[in-house]
């Protein structure tokens, strides 16, 4: 068998893969929940329910896409210019770790000067940690898709390090757990009463000016050109090395961002289970959006109802958690599949 | 004790060469992927899926050798899933392979609960012994360190020199190392690249899973979550580390798993005792994006790692 580029592809074929992929995970999940002993056909709407059903589900999910937009953003950003930033985790835990170091009452100042402030500083770290890989790549050629991965597990470690030592909460009861953040440095909710901060508002923000440089600036074409060929972008002029290192820093900052807004928003101090693995779940949010900061934010909000939703669902049919897992696994290898079928045909030889 | 002495006792090069073995399963399962042009992320949920399918079967009454076929299976099942994703269908390696992790994972642990819903500590098994080897092990320093292993190491060693032998000196050898050097010229002969590549990454990820297997049927007699805890990724810088040769690939998983053990016993001195504990666990992952740094300026990396191959273009 081959692949043939399809050149105008239909409205269909452009629809039934990805709907097919969906589809397919749904099924898939429903088998594996009958194993566990559940009625299958019950699983698709508890999940819905569980995500989308009443108000509570609903700012659940909402709560959970937010750190998942940053995270998505930083991949999908990253990912455009083909540079394989797969250490989102780390740049998330930086960014929440400037948030407690510098929120717990080392800066006493007022709201409104506080929260950018630290936001920024924030932004800063999760980029400088993102610069060491990039530099590595650009200088040495050590492959970006190894030491991102292996700087989670250092970065986290030395977070662990430090809620143990110096940033241990004395009050905390012996647990590895920060300070609480002083009230100034605590994000607001949007809504009073509505347990949805602004945080969430920040990653849609976040997502329009993404959009904005990848489409309007200069920046953003040459990471698209960087991405769709390095030699042919070398040879139109375009400083390569440099267009990879501007976007591992923007990447770095995203996903920091992202730390900052679960610990301000969210959580209020840091421990170490405050990100269960949104830094690699950016990477499916990102596949899903087909890389667009706009899809990103849609992708997220599914991303976060199937967690949301197969998690309550869990609960409900007494079936393992790691479903949820398995279904984002799935419906990401699904989906990269199905988006290949919208633009090529397969051909027998 | 002195980090000198530590180095001449038998102990610590056995600790070594124990640490090692999985890692060297692991790395010769990611290194045949690679010369065959195939980068395979799922290395790390597929040593999970293995570690958990070897212990799974021994538990529910086989043999030792039937449960690293077990494993092995489970290893290669996934294997095929990456690689029809990735070869035929020529999907983003980076994307699929991670996709792979997850799922292989994420399944397992599921799989786990489904089987053992009420333990809160995992059961054990009888796992592989040492098998002290007749007058080898007599060797004084020598023999307790190398020859007093579980057969699964000495297994772990032969298979460099299978691997080497077969990638260096046989045509299906010539085959893999050609698809991931140049595919259309294999092609040109009539030999199928996907054939050959989805081949690799088969008995490569089968090899893999016999790693995580390692884990749980000799090195521990019992499967946690997080055992595995990285190590794929760091098979993935051994592979670059060894300039995709399988000897130096298994110099580098010793000479790793050597200062693994010696950070071990560090840790246990009265000087150790006063660092942070996480300092020496970090020590690992440093390691090897140092020796990344090092070796990457005069890696060989296969021309077509990484490029799929479409018989149709030009």
């Amino acid at each position: 068998m081959r692949l043939e580029p399809v050149n105008n592809p239909s409205f269909g074929r452009k629809l039934v893969p990805p709907a097919l992929a969906l589809s397919a995970t749904i099924v898939i999940a429903s088998l594996l929940a009958m194993i566990a002993g559940a009625n299958p056909f019950s699983v698709l709407g508890l999940i819905i329910k569980g995500a989308f059903g009443s108000k509570f589900a609903l700012l659940e999910t909402l709560n959970r896409a937010t750190p998942l937009i940053f995270t998505g953003l930083a991949v999908a950003v990253a990912f455009r210019a083909k540079f394989w930033n797969i250490g989102a985790e780390a740049q998330l835990y930086a960014g929440a770790l400037i948030t407690v170091l510098l929120g717990t009452g080392a800066l006493a100042w007022p709201s409104g000067l506080i929260l950018p402030v630290i936001a920024l500083i924030a932004v800063f770290a999760g980029a400088i940690l993102l610069l060491v890989p990039a530099l590595l790549k650009t200088r040495f050629g050590v492959d970006e898709v190894v030491t991102t991965l292996l700087f989670n597990f250092i970065f986290l470690l030395f977070i662990s390090m430090l809620l143990e030592g110096p940033l241990k909460d004395p009050m905390g009861m012996g647990w590895p757990k920060s300070a609480r953040l002083i009230p100034e440095a605590r994000l607001p909710r949007i809504v009073d009463g509505l347990r949805l901060h602004w945080g969430f508002a920040l990653a849609i923000i976040s997502a329009l000016c993404v959009w904005l440089i990848q489409t309007r600036s200069t920046l953003g074409y040459e990471m698209r050109a960087v991405g769709l060929n390095k030699q042919a972008a070398g040879f139109a002029g375009i400083p390569v090395n440099l267009v990879l290192v501007k976007t591992a820093l923007l990447s770095g900052g995203l996903a920091a961002l992202g730390g900052f807004s679960e610990v301000a928003g969210l959580k209020g101090s840091l421990t170490l289970d405050l990100s269960p693995g949104f830094g690699y779940t950016g990477i499916i949010v990102a596949m899903l959006a087909l890389l667009n900061p706009l899809g990103v934010v849609i992708a997220a909000l599914f991303v976060a109802g199937i967690f949301v939703g197969a998690d309550s669902m869990s609960r409900a049919a007494d079936v393992p958690t790691y479903l949820a897992d398995i279904m984002q696994a799935i419906s990401l290898l699904l989906m990269v599949l199905a988006i290949m079928l919208t633009r090529f045909r397969v051909v027998r030889d | 004790m002195d980090i000198i002495e530590i180095l001449f006792t038998a102990s610590f090069w056995a600790a070594a060469i124990r640490i090692a073995s999985p890692l060297i399963f692991a790395t010769l399962g990611e290194l045949i992927c690679e010369r065959a042009g195939v980068l395979n992320l799922g290395i790390e949920g597929i040593m999970v899926s293995g570690a958990f399918a070897g212990w799974m079967a021994v538990y529910s009454g086989t043999g030792l050798w039937i449960g690293v076929g077990v494993a092995m299976a489970v290893g290669m099942l996934f294997g095929l899933l990456h690689s029809t994703l990735t070869v035929p269908f020529g999907l983003s390696q980076h994307v699929v392979g991670l996709g792979v992790t997850l799922l292989a994972t994420s399944s397992t642990y599921y799989a786990y609960r489904l089987a053992l819903p009420e333990v809160t500590s995992p059961p054990k098994i009888v796992a592989f012994q040492p098998y002290e080897i007749p007058l080898l092990s007599d060797i004084p320093l020598l023999g307790p360190a190398l020859f007093s292993q579980t057969p699964l190491t000495y297994l772990a060693f032969v298979l460099v020199a299978v691997v080497g032998l077969v990638l260096y000196r046989t045509p299906l050898g010539l085959a893999v190392r050609a698809a991931g050097e140049n595919p259309a010229a294999v092609a040109s002969q009539g030999l199928s690249v996907t054939a050959i590549r989805m081949g690799a990454v088969i008995i490569g990820s089968g090899l893999m899973a016999v790693g995580g297997a390692f884990l749980t049927m000799s090195a521990f007699d019992s499967f946690f979550f997080e055992m595995v805890n990285g190590r794929g990724w760091i098979c993935i810088a051994l592979v670059v580390f060894g300039s995709w040769r399988p000897g130096k690939a298994m110099l580098g998983a010793v000479l790793f798993a050597a200062f693994d053990a010696l950070q071990i016993r560090v840790q246990q001195t009265s000087l150790g005792a006063q660092v942070p504990y996480q300092i020496f666990l970090m020590m690992p992952y440093i390691l090897s994006i140092l020796a990344l740094v090092v070796t990457s300026r005069r890696a060989e990396v296969p021309a077509a790692l990484m490029v799929p191959f479409n018989k149709g273009e030009r």
